[in-house]
């Protein structure tokens, strides 16, 4: 007699999301973090017309009333017309307030004493510019700038530091960019900023898959199982490529320092952050 | 902390009409958890915790005495816990703390750093309240699943468990996988040995990290009596009586049997605390 043999498949962590309950315990991050314990009820984001910003838009106009939210683009000369029709899509759905604000002027201010600046260089001018208006749209409007970096960009280190990862409030830095996608479709995200390709819009035909040499559906599906200590000989047993696995560890592994606050010498028994520590107001 | 305590006279307003006879707070419930360096600046010694309680269910215009479990930091001449006070308020005789019991297991993994300014509690006490012998659990001590057994050992027919639960994974078909997780263990603890479980959850961000509610309560039987959802800030009234306790242990007497058998689990060479004590002689 030959019984039915039963084969348990290598057990593997969902990065699965119930949309909703996602939703819900992420405005209510928002109304707490913001309006119980700093007081301020009104939000300003840059809008750029990616899903990132777009899905943060949608959770701060439920959680705080699209009146309070405003949306500011913030385009480059060389910024594609597709980026400020998407976020004009984003604030006729919400009805959120919407401003423009140029940075090239400011950028290129600063690049012409530049000339040897190449891509890199070009696009953390822009980064750092867009946060520096956008704290200063936030003092203007008694508004606090909220951040929309994602997981899988702060884990691959794919941004600028002190600029994308500066907003004291961020909703969505625990949600892996494959998240992102799947709560984005549950609030109703217009499709046009879903399912176009992610990009940067640093320079002309950028995308952000084709930066990193990865997708995000593999990127985030490694990412979750080293993040959960999984080897790569693990990983790899999961049906994940050894290159991918070797790719996405090597930008973990050397993007820690732009995850943590800059490295302060410590000569004291009350060093802030090591002995004095202090993780919220009182 | 004012606020708080003001939160907590309000509350005290809205059940005094209904006469209770015990009320539970969550873990650090006049502080918020994640306190770190500050726990030296707010923890309390127990008497004048027990004083603050005692005056807001005062002030709140109560007229019987009710006991009040709340947890809190207690500062005990220098040593600091994470305590839960049970606290006899609004008796003629003055205030008068129940007990107290002191958070055993601290957690100190991953999001938790409790060890780094807290000292573990040493013993886990039960006490007299209203509902017969009861035991406090804080948090992670639930987790455990030799504490509500020892709990009930002991005597305890109601276990109380304080908690403060940053609340984590959104694959949860209803709620929060850690919600599911809580309500699985106290279920079981409920059922395995024929108690009374009384969960009060924290609610509130915290930097970021969410409280996750879900306070509740269990029969004896293990089943759940009622439930507030996660984050969500409430009040669940839930009546007890003793003698569905001894209906459920008549009807599966695990805690009898576990009585009977225990000396012989106990006393096991293989078991590590026998080891350690050997070790050590």
């Amino acid at each position: 007699m030959t019984l039915p043999l039963l084969e348990a498949p290598l057990d593997e962590p969902s990065l699965a999301i119930n949309a909703a309950l996602a939703a819900r315990w992420l405005e209510a991050f928002l109304c707490d973090e913001m309006l119980v314990r700093r007081g301020i009820g009104k939000a300003v984001l840059g809008l750029s017309g990616g899903i990132d910003s777009a899905l943060v838009a949608y959770l701060c106009a439920r959680a705080l009333g699209p009146e309070n939210v405003y949306a500011i683009r913030l385009p480059y000369r060389t910024s594609s017309a597709s980026s400020l029709s998407d976020a004009q899509r984003i604030v006729d759905a919400l009805g959120v307030h919407v401003e423009t604000i140029e940075i090239t002027d400011a950028v290129d201010g600063y690049l012409k004493h530049a000339p040897d600046a190449d891509a890199r260089r070009k696009g953390n001018a822009m980064a750092r510019m867009r946060m520096l208006v956008l704290f200063d749209q936030s003092a203007r409007r008694g508004a606090l700038p909220v951040g929309t970096g994602n997981k899988t960009e702060r884990l691959m280190g794919y941004f600028t530091w002190h600029a994308d990862d500066t907003p004291p409030v961020n909703p969505i830095g625990d949600l892996y960019k494959t998240q992102v996608w799947a709560l984005a479709r549950h609030l109703g995200v217009p499709n046009e900023v879903v399912d176009k390709p992610p990009s940067a819009d640093l320079e002309a035909n950028q995308t952000d898959e084709g930066d990193l040499g990865i997708s995000y559906a593999k990127a985030d599906r490694i990412l979750n199982l080293i993040l959960l200590g999984y080897k790569d000989d693990a990983i790899v047993a999961r049906g994940c490529a050894p290159s991918d696995v070797l790719l996405v560890r090597r930008r973990v592994d050397a993007t820690h320092w732009k995850r943590h606050l800059p490295t302060t010498a410590l000569v004291s028994a009350t060093a802030i952050n090591e002995f004095y520590l202090r993780p919220v107001d009182l | 902390m004012p606020a708080n305590l003001a939160a907590m006279r309000s509350i005290f307003e809205q059940l005094i009409p209904k006469a209770p006879e015990l009320i539970v707070f969550p873990e650090a419930a006049l502080t918020g958890y994640f306190l770190e360096g500050a726990v030296y600046e707010l923890a309390l010694d127990a008497p004048t915790m027990a004083a603050r309680i005692d005056e807001q269910w005062r002030a709140a215009g109560a007229t019987k005495p009710c006991e009040i479990v709340v947890g809190f930091y207690e500062n005990a001449a220098g040593t600091f816990h994470n305590s839960a006070i049970a606290v006899r308020c609004g008796d003629p005789d003055g205030v008068h703390i129940a007990h107290v019991h002191r958070k055993m297991f601290l957690p100190s993994y991953g999001v938790f750093d409790e060890e780094r300014f807290l000292t573990r509690g040493r013993r886990l006490g039960t006490f007299a309240s209203p509902f017969g012998t009861a035991a406090i659990l804080i948090c992670e001590d639930a987790w455990h699943a030799i504490m509500p057994t020892i709990a009930a050992l002991k005597g305890a027919q109601l276990i109380i468990v304080p908690s403060a639960s940053p609340g984590r994974g959104l694959c949860g078909e209803e709620e929060l996988e850690s919600n599911t997780r809580w309500k699985a263990i106290l279920s079981s603890a409920a059922a395995e040995h024929g108690v009374y479980v009384l969960y009060a959850g924290l609610t509130g961000f915290e930097g970021g990290k969410g409280m996750s509610g879900g306070t509740c309560a269990f029969s004896p039987r293990g089943d759940l009596l009622a439930s507030a959802g996660p984050l969500e800030s409430c009040i669940i009234t839930v009546e007890l009586d003793r003698r569905e306790v001894d209906l459920a242990r008549a009807t599966i007497p695990l805690l009898g049997d576990l009585s009977a058998v225990l000396p012989d689990l106990w006393l096991d060479e293989d078991i590590p605390v026998t080891r350690r004590l050997e070790e050590t002689s």
